[in-house]
């Protein structure tokens, strides 16, 4: 597999692997050799249903991977800098917050409530750059929210003080304090209704474009989010990824069936979902302790054949250009899949 | 299938937020519905003085963002709070102040969000379903539970006797629309009940609620922040804003043509998959 990107890309990711050690001592592997990269200036979603796994990919890109969740191999370049995943080794500590920072799933219910946000942020930049004055660290903190164009009164403030949408975009403000190269934002906006999801979005557009983190990747369920946030899209399927694409090339001519069905099964306020009846898709995601031989969708796929379930699908495409892994898709190069579903 | 309110006529829709009570064929009427929260300074009026009507045979739904008095709007229909003003007509009679829920709640069921904390983690969904019996008595039989588990396109045979984590989130949330079936209500409240399942599984418990209204002429009040599902299945939409009934009327109408400058930046905050003119 050649990388067609003209430059290097900010992040380079190849065949991680990630799995959790069930009591019975076999492994679910969650996260079963996804490669992926990101360019500088840009969002990355992952789309996919529960238990794709997509969370957990969030875990291994953040180094937050914990027991019983461990990582199996590969490999994590980030701004040059390669980390080696294998063999159970611990990311170096320096990594996190500064380097790359999570922004948890939840992460407005992940302030501590006795805490007033401004000794919160006095703490995180203590804990990364050793001994700062407290005043600095407030300044930062005050700096940052100007730019950003939110209140300076969350500084002296509890979480309970602030509504569920400021909490959210403090929590966001708090992670990327460090600058970090790249953010993770683990379904930041899956609690939110659309007008404080819409402040997020634009607050993490502006973080991106102020130079204020590198990168983000975005991991959500909600393909019409990821259509207002993510230059590319990335679609998870029990553990891989089955299509990348630029974001309007992958809504508007998806290459895989599964992409296909996840966009048909949008509800969105527009005329003609009133006039057809939306089915879903059909079945539910696999079992990871053992997913299906050859391509892992064939049980739930329409267009599927024989070779579906006897083989892995071929990857068409490059990992950095974009890509779908589909038998069908080999077949029919040129045929959109709208008309297939 | 069309999920489309096809034929059915829609009264007055005078777009404003006065939403005449028109008590024709209307189920459940609310009258300047108020519930007010705490006292004096800090009394916060979560409803305000709401008016509505919620059709036979059809469903209604409220949108609205957090806080914006959608639940315990609900909660009031529920008689699981009581109202603070105003009155609450069901099939006819005042409701406002009666006490004996457990009759009420053979007319008017519930589901909620979150279909794995309202099970029993040790109990089987039989075992859930049979503790119907309280309101039911002998009524609950065998075959009630799988005529129940039928409407919402469950086998009984596969579900009966299995445990909640053996079910996906889809199946659970069937299974708590079958538990609220049983009762054979009139009206069926679901608050939020779509929002913890994934966008793909959505669909589908919107579809068992659109063929309960098709099908057996259930009324539905439907509760959501998400338009895309409100346009998906209603035939009539309440636009709350902070506990004031801001926009109402015909589906279509309020989506598609929204009077009320809420409504429309509700609207306009709403991700698209696509562009539109």
């Amino acid at each position: 597999m050649s990388d067609t990107a003209p430059a290097a890309p900010l992040v380079r990711a190849r065949g991680l692997r990630a799995a959790y050690r069930s009591q019975r001592g076999s492994d679910v592997v969650a996260v079963d050799d996804v490669s992926l990269e990101l360019s500088g200036g840009q969002v990355l979603g992952i789309a996919g249903e529960s238990g794709s796994g997509k969370s957990t990919l969030a875990a291994v890109l953040s180094l937050t991977a914990r027991p019983p969740l461990s990582v199996l191999g590969g490999e994590l370049t980030i701004d040059g800098e390669q980390l080696d995943l294998s063999g159970g080794r611990r990311p170096p500590r320096t990594w996190r917050g500064s380097v790359v920072s999570l922004l948890p799933q939840g992460a407005m219910n992940s302030l501590s409530a006795t805490t007033r946000v401004g000794d919160l942020a006095v703490d995180v930049v203590r804990a990364h750059r050793g001994r700062v004055r407290r005043a600095d660290a407030l300044d930062l903190l005050t700096d940052r929210l100007d730019a950003l164009d939110l209140p300076r009164r969350v500084v002296d403030s509890y979480p309970h003080q602030l509504s569920g949408g400021m909490r959210q975009r403090v929590v966001t403000v708090l992670s990327t304090l460090l600058d970090p190269k790249l953010l993770i934002a683990d379904e930041p906006t899956s609690a939110l209704d659309v007008s404080t999801q819409r402040a997020l979005t634009e607050l993490l557009r502006e973080l991106l474009h102020r130079g204020l983190v590198g990168g983000i990747v975005f991991v959500t369920h909600d393909l019409p989010v990821l259509r207002a946030v993510a230059d590319r899209i990335a679609i998870m399927y029990a553990g891989q990824l089955v299509e990348v694409g630029d974001t309007a090339g992958l809504i508007d001519d998806p290459r895989h069936p599964y992409t296909a069905a996840l966009l048909a099964s949008v509800l969105v306020p527009e005329p003609q979902i009133r006039t057809r009846r939306v089915g879903g898709i059909a079945g539910a995601p696999p079992d990871l302790a053992a997913p299906p031989t050859g391509c892992r969708f064939h049980p739930r796929c329409s267009l599927a054949t024989d070779v579906c379930a006897e083989q892995s699908p071929p990857l068409l495409g490059t990992i950095g250009a974009g890509y779908s892994t589909c038998w069908w898709r080999a077949e029919h190069p040129d045929e959109p899949l709208e008309a297939r579903l | 299938m069309s999920t489309e309110p096809t034929g059915r006529t829609t009264p007055a829709d005078d777009g404003s937020a006065s939403a005449a009570a028109d008590a024709g064929d209307a189920l459940v009427v609310g009258e300047h519905l108020t519930r007010v929260f705490g006292r004096g300074d800090a009394a916060v009026r979560a409803v305000d003085d709401v008016s509505f009507a919620l059709r036979r045979g059809e469903i209604t739904t409220v949108v609205g963002e957090s806080g914006s008095g959608k639940s315990t709007l609900a909660r009031m229909l529920l008689k699981l709070l009581p109202v603070t003003s105003g009155r609450l007509v069901f099939d006819g009679a005042d409701v406002t102040d009666r006490t004996d829920t457990t009759a009420y709640w053979r007319q008017v069921q519930a589901v909620f969000q979150d279909p794995f904390s309202a099970f029993n983690q040790f109990f089987t969904v039989r075992r859930l379903l049979a503790r119907s019996r309280r309101l039911l008595g002998a009524e609950l039989t065998e075959a009630r539970m799988v005529e129940a588990l039928e409407q919402v396109g469950l086998a009984a045979g596969d579900v009966l006797g299995r445990y909640p984590h053996q079910l996906s989130g889809g199946q659970r949330q069937r299974v708590m629309i079958a538990r609220a079936l049983l009762m054979r209500p009139s009206l069926l409240i679901a608050d939020e009940a779509t929002s913890m399942l994934d966008a793909s599984l959505r669909a589908t418990i919107l579809n068992v609620l659109t063929d309960l209204r098709d099908r057996a002429g259930l009324t539905i009040l439907f509760i959501t922040h998400d338009i895309g599902q409100a346009c998906y299945v209603s035939d009539q939409v309440l636009v709350l804003s902070r506990g004031r009934l801001v926009e109402s009327g015909p589906a279509e109408r309020v989506i598609f043509d929204p009077r009320h400058d809420y409504t429309r930046k509700l609207l306009a905050d709403v991700p698209r998959l696509h562009d539109t003119g």
